[in-house]
């Protein structure tokens, strides 16, 4: 795991963008997606997805549903393997290594070039937890407090003992506005706090890029605004955020790209003004028309 | 809106719709007119009458007088001799064997449990040999009675004088002599785990699969590492499906180490029936003395299964379950709040 090491030395140089009161510093990741084929048994989910988000950037995905926005997600931190291409994270291969590569992090090999091998599981969980996933169902865990599913990554990946985990998970609680909730069960919560309280659990690791997966399709519509408004707090700080909501007017807000993506393909992106209010395609225009 | 009196009277403490006129009788309720009372009360403000059930009443009846019955014969049954009942209940023998019933379940329970959690692990792996292997020793041991298991391990050293541990067909690193292994009671625990990790393991699969999925990807996308994701959060949620499961097996073990019997371990039901064939007269208080003990056994392992669930229960309710004294004394406060109120009407 020379690579991990190395990693994440780089990645305390760094000073914080996020808060100002904090002391850990995070430096907000450039990902590329290249090539991407995915397909589930005969159905082509992605279809050569070609997509690079600069650090710091806030990237929303757009799309109707079956569009594979979902799968262009959970293909970034590898909770699903694409069957052609790769993903880089700061220019560190996801879930793969080229063939006869073995601990040069940051080689980012031609594409098309040069056989990919998968990674042992535990390097894969290594990468997972330096790149942030937040779930339409919060997918918090049931049996543990706020407090104990904010901490919990921090000390079993072996980041922070468990006093310093908790000390975090208070502090990013706080910054979600939970602090007061750090005792109570999921099941007690609110769905918009489970989302902060998953947001939470998300920056604990000090990713550098958070992944939204529809995180306010799941949400009573007067709770939206409490998560989107904590995920608009992240976008201003820097972090790099890839957000697939169906939020038009927040995407409008905090987006600095939007992508359209139909049947596994980018059909057009660009800066919201763009793509939002005068696409060019008529894809494009036919779906933003339903839903705005 | 029907125009019918009650209908009328009955909308008085409802907001009134815009198109009726405010009826007449209309006031807000619990805002009598002093000095009229000769006025029924409104109707928002009466108690409503709870509706009579005399067939319940007759069918409670009826079992309660059918439990006094089986209570009488129980009692006054010369045939039950509950003198003799007395006599054994606290024998020595008795009580050895009642230590060996413990010790037998006690043992097997543990390793049935871990046999189990390691089998069902095995049927959830990805390794096709690991799934058609615990699949088989599933198929196998749920197959063939426990009994047949017991007297074939009982006469296993016939079968095979050592055991060795080495490298099939090659050289052998450790080897034991297994007369000397196995004795009775090892037998018996061996046997009764081999059985018991058979249907631990499927409790355990469907406690593991009860788990909602996201669990599983919320774990790995945080990157926990696999023996973390098990231990920590996928297991001690399936515990809370496995426990009531797994403790039916436990009380059905206890009662399956009345077999070992036959492998001439004398636990609580067999030192009852030697007993019996000593004292062939006592052989139904001996029977007796060996279920109210089975009784005793099972209300035990009952009562460790409600705290056992209550503990698993944390987090997946949105309040614990009460416990009994915890019932009781709500019980006594909703008694004590509902004469209150019946007082005040």
């Amino acid at each position: 795991m020379t690579t991990e090491t190395a990693e994440s030395t780089e990645l305390s140089a760094i000073t914080d963008t996020i808060d100002t009161t904090d002391t850990t510093e995070i430096r907000p990741a450039a990902v590329e997606v290249h090539g991407v084929h995915k397909w589930y048994g005969a159905h082509r989910v992605l279809d050569g997805v070609e997509l690079t988000v600069r650090p710091g950037e806030v990237t929303v995905i757009l799309g109707p549903s079956g569009s594979g926005k979902s799968t262009l997600l959970r293909v970034i931190n590898h909770l699903e393997k694409p069957e052609v291409g790769y993903v880089s994270v700061n220019g560190e291969l996801i879930g793969v290594r080229r063939h006869g590569e073995r601990s040069e992090a940051g080689v980012r090999p031609a594409a098309g070039r040069g056989r990919l091998k998968e990674l042992s599981e535990r390097a894969i969980l290594g990468q997972r937890s330096r790149i942030g996933f937040v779930f339409q169902n919060f997918n918090l865990f049931p049996h543990l407090t706020a407090l104990d599913n904010v901490a919990a990554a921090p000390v079993a990946t072996g980041k922070l003992t468990k006093p310093e985990a908790r000390e975090l998970a208070r502090e990013l609680l706080g910054r979600v506005g939970l602090a007061d909730k750090a005792g109570a069960y999921p099941r007690q919560l609110s769905g918009g706090q489970q989302q902060r309280v998953a947001i939470a659990r998300a920056l604990a690791l000090r990713p550098g890029v958070i992944l939204f997966d529809e995180p306010t399709s799941a949400l009573d519509p007067e709770l939206v605004g409490e998560v989107l408004a904590v995920i608009k707090d992240l976008a201003t700080s820097g972090t790099t955020l890839i957000i697939v909501t169906h939020e038009i007017g927040f995407a409008r807000e905090v987006a600095d790209r939007v992508v359209f993506l139909d049947e596994g393909r980018i059909v057009e992106q660009g800066p919201p003004s763009a793509v939002l209010d005068h696409p060019e395609h008529e894809r494009t225009r036919d779906f933003l028309s339903k839903v705005l | 809106m029907s125009e019918s009196p009650g209908a009328v009277v009955s909308l008085a403490s409802a907001p009134p719709a815009e198109d009726t006129p405010e009826p007449r009788t209309a006031r807000p309720a619990g805002t009598e007119r002093p000095g009229d009372d000769t006025a029924p009360r409104p109707l928002a403000a009466q108690r409503v009458l709870p509706q009579r059930r005399p067939g319940r009443w007759i069918a409670t009846a009826i079992v309660l007088v059918l439990v006094a019955q089986i209570a009488h014969g129980l009692v006054t049954n010369p045939f039950y001799q509950w003198d003799r009942f007395q006599y054994w209940f606290l024998r020595p023998t008795i009580l050895d064997g009642l230590l060996i019933t413990l010790e037998v379940t006690a043992y097997s329970a543990v390793l049935g449990l871990l046999g189990g959690i390691l089998v069902a692990l095995g049927r959830l792996s990805r390794s096709p040999v690991l799934r058609a292997v615990s699949w088989t020793y599933t198929w196998l041991f749920r197959s063939v009675p426990l009994i047949v298991v017991l007297l074939f391990l009982y006469n296993f050293s016939a079968l095979y004088k050592t055991l060795s541990l080495g490298v099939p067909f090659g050289p052998a690193f450790f080897t034991f002599d297994e007369s000397r292994l196995a004795t009775d009671i090892v037998v018996a625990v061996v046997g009764l785990s081999l059985n018991e990790a058979a249907y631990a393991s499927e409790v355990v699969r469907s406690g593991i699969l009860a788990v909602d999925q996201g669990q599983h990807e919320a774990a790995s996308a945080l990157g926990l590492p696999r023996s973390y994701q098990f231990t920590k959060i996928v297991f001690p949620q399936a515990l809370r499906s496995i426990t009531p499961n797994y403790v039916n097996l436990l009380i059905n073990l206890i009662k399956s180490t009345s077999l070992v019997f036959y492998v001439s371990l004398l636990d609580l039901f067999g030192s009852a029936q030697s007993m019996g064939s000593t004292y062939p007269g006592d052989i139904v208080p001996l029977l007796l003395v060996a279920t109210v003990w089975y009784l005793i056994l099972t209300s035990a392992v009952s009562v460790v299964q409600f705290y056992v669930e209550r503990y698993f229960s944390r987090g997946a309710t949105r309040t614990l379950p009460p416990t009994p004294l915890q019932k009781v004394r709500t019980g006594l406060r909703d008694l004590r709040a509902r004469a209150r109120r019946e007082a005040a009407i």
